[in-house]
């Protein structure tokens, strides 16, 4: 196969950081090239070097052997290189084909030609295997038709190299699987793809060949073959990494949460949660899975005391804490972690040191008669910043500046700094990179080790059959089933997270 | 050392803005046929160029300091109050009663008594009508504020126009406040009066509230991010109506002010919108309550020195007003000052 591009040398310097250092990356005709890394690690970077977002201060491309310079997106689109951006780029209330065709219409002077538009956008989509529907409006297309949709503009502009940035991070397991099945078709219709992700399994799934980002070098080429889960993320990471965590036996203790009947309501009033009833014991992690909009988020909610019960009983410690706000069951010991860290979890542009106070502020030390005391919130937040190795652990530096993982250390420090008994963990790992992953991971782990009690929500499933002593499955406001560490595994949690409960039942019956 | 940099560079694009529009405004002089330079030299000496003139100019920035700050206040709880206009009013109105209907008491209790009038009319203002409704009903503050604005003005109006504040006589003006309310004056024959340290005052209370008080990290944090707020069980309601209140108190104190310290009665439509150009103040302070200070004294100087560069320099006062609107314009529009800023930077990046 021919190589299409090639990078020699590529160094691209930001005050303070070196972003890109001497990259050397090829890409062949038809191939599926995985660029991964943690985040940080220099990957977008590149991407946008190639874009022409960015023009590199050392080395140069080739495009088909010969030199090319970028110096805007344009150039780089005349080339036919197409870039996909984590966050579209779309016009909500435009249809499919207006936000494809954007910039570059058919039509004659100011006229418009609709029609002409829809019929080409069709025709690619039909020659690409990307059904969706020209007309529809933008805005009420699922994200993975969204993205659709941009993979379609970059091959309206006659692109032959295509560069998807992280384009799996807002899919839904089943489009992500899409996407794939998308992203091998256009390969094997000749376009090549650059394919930024890091996550491990995605890329040994569907990458022809991955190469390996750290600290803005490339460290490595592999085939998926070659290589395992394993050995990349010790690339990536830079040392061996524990990828798989090990739950040692824990005594377990006496309930620490016991809900009982819970039904919990959405904005408009219908049940998102429908008489769940489970108990959490010291030294346990207690899982639940489950497919996104089950009723998760309003069953982490409500135990958060951030949404009201419409029925049944919280007990915490033996108390019944139904009544509570959100602030009485923090202080008395229930942490929580939400799934949104940017939205939820941190005040961005507050510093750090004030985002670790955030359920405390009003409390001596840190507070006394209505007055905060600056250096006690320093010093406090200084030791936390420490203890969860917060990269930079300067107290005064604004959450926003932080990366992913390190937010996500700044929340667990807040969350178990106070030392709770039960914490509660909406998709603590969403967005993290693997380091990060194996942080949170063993943070949870040695709470489970301390005799605290751990609800775990997630929706990536492996986490939580790795990390719960018992798994419970959650399925249109229900568990579904609930199953102890030992019973429970892929294709039986899986089945009855699709809903097939019934089904699940009749196998398990007619298995008996 | 990181944090004074910072600060720097954070005031670096309201100073460009200013002088852009200066820049602009200098344009603007010259296509009009008029010569910016004696222009600008008559603006800055009606301005600055004698006691009388600088008196004059801080007694214009005081009740802009007061609305400013209490405008900044409410921005940084996530709340644009553009009602401090209505919440002057109020406060003014307030002030003026109990400076002529109470007697008998020591001039120092009798200011105190009329400006805490004025602080309590303002944020009630702010906070009860626009505070609730937004807080319990999701009213947005910008449409309530603006109305209750309407609402002092009028009843200002009924007050005067032969209402019960209405002094003996058929101007519509109320009585004359006792002597006993006057705010003593700085500069003798000036309008400048012991009014600036109060805004002084208002500055630093504004600032340890924010900054050091609980209160203020509760407004702040409901201002970044009130799901965060919610998340941490910060009561968003409750501040809402708290950061309302507390930024109609300071315009409430800025009528008190003006009715204290400078016109010793209520007059029918004696504002000159100071509530309106308070906005403009904060905006171009960022929020600061420091900052806010230096802005309003910017906007005092423009409005004095305007008259003087009309007398001297023939040039209309209105040309003022082109300034001032284009500031307005680049502070809205800061981002193309941060692109320039950007550019001029990467073009060094480049020569380098």
């Amino acid at each position: 196969m021919d190589e299409v591009l090639r990078l020699r040398g590529i160094t691209k310097r930001f005050p303070g950081v070196l972003a890109n250092d001497r990259v050397d990356l090829g890409l062949l005709r038809g191939e599926i090239h995985a660029v991964l890394g943690e985040n940080g690690a220099g990957k977008s970077t590149l991407m946008k070097i190639v874009a022409g977002m960015l023009e590199p201060d050392e080395g140069r491309i080739e495009l088909d052997g010969r030199p090319v310079r970028f110096s805007s997106p344009r150039d780089a689109i005349a080339a036919g290189i197409g870039m996909v951006y984590q966050h579209f780029m779309l016009i909500p209330v435009f249809t499919v084909a207006e936000n494809v065709v954007l910039g570059a219409e058919p039509g004659r002077g100011l006229r418009f030609d609709r029609r002409e538009a829809e019929r080409e956008v069709r025709e690619l989509a039909e020659r690409y295997h990307m059904e969706v529907d020209p007309a529809a409006r933008v805005a009420d297309l699922s994200v993975g038709l969204q993205q659709r949709v941009e993979i379609l503009k970059t091959f309206y502009r006659k692109a032959r190299i295509l560069i998807l940035d992280e384009p799996t991070a807002a899919l839904t397991p089943q489009e992500a699987r899409e996407l794939f099945q998308v992203m091998r078709n256009l390969a094997g219709q000749g376009i090549s793809i650059l394919f930024i992700s890091h996550k491990l399994d995605e890329v040994l799934e569907v990458a022809d060949r991955i190469t390996v980002m750290r600290h803005g070098r490339t460290v490595a080429t592999l085939r998926p073959a070659e290589t395992s889960e394993q050995e990349l993320a010790n690339l990536m990471v830079g040392r061996a990494v524990q990828l798989t965590s090990v739950r040692p036996p824990v005594e377990r203790g006496p309930a620490v949460l016991e809900v009982a009947d819970l039904t919990v309501q959405r904005e408009d009033g219908r049940p998102a949660v429908q008489g769940v009833g489970f108990a959490i014991h010291a030294g346990e992690v207690f899982g639940i899975a489950g497919v996104e909009g089950n009723g998760q988020a309003e069953l982490v909610e409500a135990i958060a005391g951030l949404r009201p019960a419409a029925a049944g009983r919280i007990r915490f410690l033996g108390r019944d804490v139904t009544a509570w706000d959100a602030r009485r069951r923090a202080l008395a010991g229930i942490a929580y972690v939400p799934e949104d860290r940017v939205g939820t979890g941190l005040v961005m542009g507050f510093t750090l040191a004030e985002n670790l106070a955030l359920k405390r502020y009003f409390l001596p030390p840190l507070a006394r008669r209505g007055w905060i005391d600056r250096r006690a919130l320093w010093s406090e937040a200084k030791g936390r910043l420490e203890a969860y190795d917060v990269r930079p652990p300067e107290p005064g530096l604004a959450a926003r500046a932080l990366s992913g993982g390190n937010q996500q250390k700044v929340i667990l420090a807040r969350e178990l700094g106070s030392d709770p008994e039960l914490l509660v963990a909406y998709q603590p790992t969403r967005g993290l990179d693997v380091g990060a992953i194996e942080f949170v991971h063993g943070q949870i782990l040695r709470l489970r080790g301390e005799g605290k009690a751990i609800l775990l929500v997630s929706l990536e499933l492996d986490e939580v059959l790795e990390l719960s002593d018992t798994v419970a499955v959650m399925h249109r406001g229900r568990l579904a089933a609930v199953f102890p560490a030992g019973e429970a595994d892929r294709e039986r949690v899986g089945l009855y997270m699709t809903g097939g409960r019934e089904r699940a039942q009749e196998e398990e019956g007619a298995g008996r | 050392m990181r944090g004074a940099t910072g600060r720097w560079r954070a005031a670096l694009i309201p100073l460009l803005a200013v002088l852009l529009s200066l820049l602009i405004g200098a344009v603007v002089m010259l296509a009009s046929g008029y010569n910016p330079l004696p222009a600008y030299a008559a603006l800055f000496v009606g301005a600055f160029g004698t006691p009388f003139n600088i008196a004059t100019t801080l007694a214009h920035s005081v009740p802009l300091m007061l609305t400013g700050l209490g405008v900044a206040v409410a921005f940084r709880s996530g709340l644009f109050n553009i009602g401090a206009e209505g919440q002057f009013w109020v406060g003014s109105i307030a002030t003026t009663w109990v400076g002529y209907a109470v007697g008998g008491l020591p001039p120092a209790l009798h200011v105190a008594l009329a400006l805490l009038a004025g602080a309590v009319a303002g944020a009630l203002w702010g906070a009860l009508v626009p505070g609730l409704l937004k807080a319990y009903t999701g009213a947005h503050e910008v449409i309530t504020t603006m109305m209750m604005t309407y609402v002092a003005i009028q009843l200002s109006h009924f007050l005067l126009e032969g209402g019960p504040m209405q002094a003996p006589g058929y101007t519509p003006v109320s009585p004359d406040i006792r002597p006993s309310a006057f705010l003593p004056l700085l500069v003798p024959r000036t309008q400048l009066s012991a009014g600036l340290f109060i805004a002084l005052g208002a500055a630093v209370i504004a600032w340890l509230i924010l900054e050091r008080t609980t209160l203020g990290y509760r407004m702040r944090a409901v201002g970044f991010n009130a799901r965060a707020a919610a998340y941490a069980g910060i009561d968003v309601a409750a501040t809402t109506v708290l950061a309302l209140g507390l930024s109609g108190a300071f315009a409430g104190v800025a009528g008190a002010v003006e009715v204290l310290g400078v016109n010793h009665r209520l007059y029918d439509s004696f504002t000159a919108g100071y509530g309106f150009t308070a906005i403009v103040v904060a905006l171009l302070a960022k929020n600061d309550p420091w900052a806010t200070l230096g802005a309003a004294l910017l906007f005092g100087a423009l409005s004095t020195g305007a008259s003087y560069m009309q007398l001297s320099a023939g040039v209309p006062s209105q040309l003022v007003d082109v300034v001032q609107g284009i500031i307005i314009f680049f502070i809205a529009a800061d981002a193309i000052i941060a692109w320039l800023l950007r550019r001029s930077r990467n073009r060094k990046e480049v020569a380098a």
